[in-house]
């Protein structure tokens, strides 16, 4: 039974290596411009993890075939070098990995988060509320206009709480359900939760960001390549959360001053 | 170090039934309380993964009799993503604290610690009895959410704030619901402090003449420093619960911030704060991934040597790795939170010790896959469970080396990645610690043998069935597949939802073969071979009395320690080992110095 257990081992750590190796279930390709150096530090993790997954499982697997109950008989003997062997080299094995992961990745988190967004950042706050996301625009002006929760209203459509009878800088502004970005141009996202807490997730963008109650948050990217991605919730926000989402437009400059004015047109 | 008689519980056998079986003192009557409390939230937790697990593979799938669960939940016996998000949540809270933290710590280390120091019982059987029946109210007052109101709370077993602390207004079972979930945890809290208490005390005040600190068995060892960590941390969580119960009943605002709006109405509230629960919540959260885990440590680590045959490479260094866990455990718990908004310069710090915790980690594995180096492994149903730890101890926690660094958690955060990564680390490696627990203790706490032959039909399953449940998990998380939802509308999520039906297949299997264990430890501890005294040849105090241990433990002697725990693979009178208790000496290689 030693000697199937072991091969049973073998077995499923090479099972579960395989799909990672075949690249089975991938996520989709990256449309952003920091997205690479998240997707290589994947890469880099998934080496040295799955080499020492595999490491570990093997060898287990072989003490089990070798020294079961077949050998009850057998001398015992110690391994080599003993235990102050086997910390020296834990620690400077998974030591170095530590440092070396520890190090390059804070270039990916860098570029997303310690890194401000240029000045002429396109502006777009986004809202989340139970249960889907809206858009703001600033319109022509370039100023959004302040937020008055207590007026917002879905039946006539005021989703944000503007006022724009006392505020000028609302007069213009943008509000719609659906994220339209120009491609190669960077975006400053102001995140604001209407209720409770959400979270921002585009795959392709290598974006995740939850959305805090009380505290207006910000993120910046830039999208490379024209097309429609969606934009989903993962931030248990309630009994509709499953269903959560709207799409992100990456459209070319030209289509996306059209889209803008169309927008405009109809608020 | 003392001798037990002058600090031992100072009570008697009882004789009336009450006083026997229900409101014991006998710290192992309450150990098997705690177990049978842990078998019976087990199944519970596993039948809510079940339902789950159906409407995930077939979401307008009828599930006769559900409406038994729920009215509203499941018209035509369907679920309704409210009834999925509330299962979810009880399912999370049951197996967290109800089965991963009562089995291995509360059960296992209640019964064995004061037998493994040597004591009589622990040295506060009353506050230990109150921890029982304390941690008994939390479940039935978290069970009670099922019957009341409108349902448990969907918020998810992280309750995350504002959700948790909004009242009604927020959804199905977020006023009742959450109310009954913080009073249950808050309850659970006092009864694990109360445990922790002793467990320290009986650790430190009551070992026998001879045992000294690096001479008790490594599974004390384990419990001793699970209780410090369930000290620190059980006491943050349990004030925050308070907290959530006053934004309920007496209109405070810890959680909720202002101007919030809901249902076009702006909530009363103002001045609270989103992250104070989160950094409360996960101060306790993360070393409860430890609290979960470090007895299974040190169990499989017990239960090993014996099976080997030999000692492992370093008892010491297998100390001080648990030791660095726990201690590490408390600064990394910021990983949870990479993405929740907070500083993002603070997501490096807690970056760093997360992925340095990997080092202790990494050195436990090592020393008990070297030590099978050169032993005489014997292959039974506890030490299959014990290797089987190992596996998945490797498979899971190296899932953490992704979660760990924040710019690769952008993309696995809240996806099915961490949900596999922590079922196979304090799940199902937990479950198995427990798994090789019974069956290695079940004949000194019973007085009968389990079958074998059951029981390695329970491992062959269980072991191949939670890799075909729990390794998907990861590819699903690396392919985007978020996690908590109901059903999957969304466009990328459809192609993978083949997936979730063989993870749904798998997971029915596996769960029907817990089944057998249920049916063994039921049929073995009425109708079992009768066990002698020291059944696997092992060396700690609990083999040295009698099967099952009398009322006293010792039978009214007090053993004196001569011997490091582990010694064998020497030559004695009694065969290749030397019980800690027995004066003989003995040549030995492995003795620590």
């Amino acid at each position: 039974m030693a000697r199937l257990f072991a091969l049973t081992i073998i077995v499923i750590a090479i099972a579960s290596a395989a799909p990672v190796v075949m690249h089975t279930w991938v996520a989709p390709a990256d449309i952003s411009t920091h997205g690479h150096l998240i997707d290589e530090q994947m890469s880099e993790t998934m080496i040295e993890a799955g080499l020492s997954f595999l490491a570990a499982q093997i060898i287990l697997a072989i003490f089990i075939w070798k020294f079961s109950s077949f050998h009850r008989d057998g001398e015992i003997r110690t391994f080599p070098g003993g235990a102050k062997g086997l910390v020296i080299a834990a620690i400077a094995l998974v030591g170095a990995e530590v440092l070396a992961l520890g190090v390059f990745g804070v270039k990916a988190w860098a570029d997303v988060y310690l890194t401000p967004p240029s000045a002429d950042a396109m502006p777009i706050q986004v809202q989340a509320g139970q249960f889907a996301f809206y858009f703001r625009y600033p319109g022509r002006d370039g100023k959004f206009g302040p937020l008055h929760p207590e007026l917002i209203n879905e039946a006539t459509q005021n989703l944000f709480g503007l006022d724009p009878e006392h505020d000028p800088d609302s007069r213009d502004d943008i509000v719609t359900a659906e994220m339209a970005v120009p491609v190669n141009k960077e975006v400053h996202l102001l995140m604001h939760a209407k209720d409770v807490g959400h979270s921002f997730f585009v795959r392709e963008l290598r974006v995740q960001q939850d959305f805090v109650p009380g505290l207006d948050v910000s993120l910046h990217f830039t999208a490379t390549k024209v097309g429609k991605y969606e934009i989903v919730c993962t931030q248990l926000c309630g009994l509709g959360h499953y269903n959560m989402k709207a799409y992100l437009d990456v459209l070319s400059e030209h289509d996306f001053n059209d889209w803008l004015k169309k927008e405009a047109a109809m608020q | 170090m003392h001798d037990t008689s002058a600090h031992a519980a100072q009570h008697h056998a009882p004789t009336s039934f009450i006083r026997k079986y229900v409101f014991s003192l006998d710290h192992k009557v309450i150990g098997k309380q705690y177990y049978a409390l842990a078998l019976l939230a087990a199944l519970v937790g596993m039948t809510l993964s079940w339902l789950m697990r159906l409407h995930l593979g077939w979401t307008n799938l009828a599930i006769p009799g559900l409406h038994f669960l729920s009215k509203n939940g499941a018209p035509a016996n369907v679920m309704t993503p409210e009834f999925y998000l509330q299962l979810m949540t009880m399912h999370g809270t049951i197996m967290v604290f109800f089965v991963l933290t009562t089995a291995p710590f509360a059960a296992f280390g209640n019964f064995f610690l004061p037998i493994q120091v040597g004591a009589e019982d622990m040295p506060f059987p009353r506050f230990n009895m109150m921890s029982f029946w304390v941690t008994f109210l939390a479940f039935i007052v978290l069970m009670l959410s099922f019957l009341l109101g409108d349902g448990p709370t969907l918020g998810g077993w992280t309750q995350y704030a504002p959700l948790n602390a909004m009242g009604a207004v927020a959804g199905p079972g977020q006023g009742l619901g959450v109310v009954l979930w913080a009073t249950s945890i808050a309850l659970f809290c006092i009864g694990q402090l109360l445990g922790s208490l002793n467990f320290i005390t009986t650790t430190l005040d009551l070992r026998v003449k001879g045992m000294s600190l690096m001479r008790l068995p490594l599974s004390a060892w384990a419990w001793f420093i699970t209780s410090c960590m369930g000290l620190t941390a059980f006491s943050v969580l349990m004030p925050a619960c308070i907290l959530v119960i006053l934004d309920h009943v007496a209109g405070t605002s810890f959680f909720v911030a202002s101007g919030l709006v809901i249902n076009d109405q702006l909530l009363p509230h103002s001045g609270g704060s989103t992250l104070l629960w989160q950094h409360l919540f996960w101060f306790f959260g993360h070393p409860e991934v430890y609290i979960a885990i470090v007895p299974g440590i040190g169990i499989v680590s017990h239960i090993l040597m014996a099976n080997m045959r030999k000692p492992m490479l370093s008892q010491r260094v297998i100390i001080y790795c648990m030791g660095a866990l726990a201690v590490l455990s408390y600064m990394v718990y910021g990983h949870h939170m990479f993405v929740s908004g907070m500083n993002p310069v603070s997501a490096l710090a807690f970056s760093f010790p997360t992925l340095v915790i990997t080092i202790p980690a990494t050195i436990t594995v090592l020393i008990w896959v070297f030590s099978l180096y050169g032993s005489r492994l014997r292959i039974n149903s506890a030490s299959l469970f014990a290797l089987g730890f190992i596996s998945m101890f490797v498979s899971g926690g190296i899932s953490g080396f992704f979660l760990a660094q924040p710019s690769i958690d952008i993309m696995l955060h809240a996806t099915y990645f961490v949900v596999g990564h922590f079922h196979m680390v304090m799940g199902v490696a937990a479950m198995f610690g427990i798994f090789a627990g019974t069956y290695f203790w079940f004949p000194k706490m019973t007085g009968r043998m389990m079958n074998e032959t059951l029981g390695r039909v329970h491992f062959w399953l269980s072991f191949v069935g939670t890799y075909c449940v729990f390794m998907p998990f990861h590819y699903l998380g690396m392919a985007g597949n978020v996690r908590r939802y109901s059903s999957f509308p969304e466009d990328y999520l459809q192609p993978l939802i083949p997936v979730h039906r063989l993870i749904t297949i798998a997971a029915l299997l596996t769960g029907a073969a817990q089944l057998i264990f249920v049916y063994n430890l039921i049929q073995s501890r009425f109708r079992g071979q009768s066990a002698p005294d020291n059944p696997w040849q092992a060396t700690s105090l609990e083999w040295s009395t009698a099967t099952p241990p009398p009322f006293d433990n010792f039978g009214g002697k007090h053993p004196v320690v001569y011997h490091d725990p582990y010694q064998y693979g020497v030559k004695s009178s009694v065969g290749d080992y030397v019980m800690q208790a027995s004066p003989e000496q003995v040549k030995t290689e492995h003795e620590e110095k």
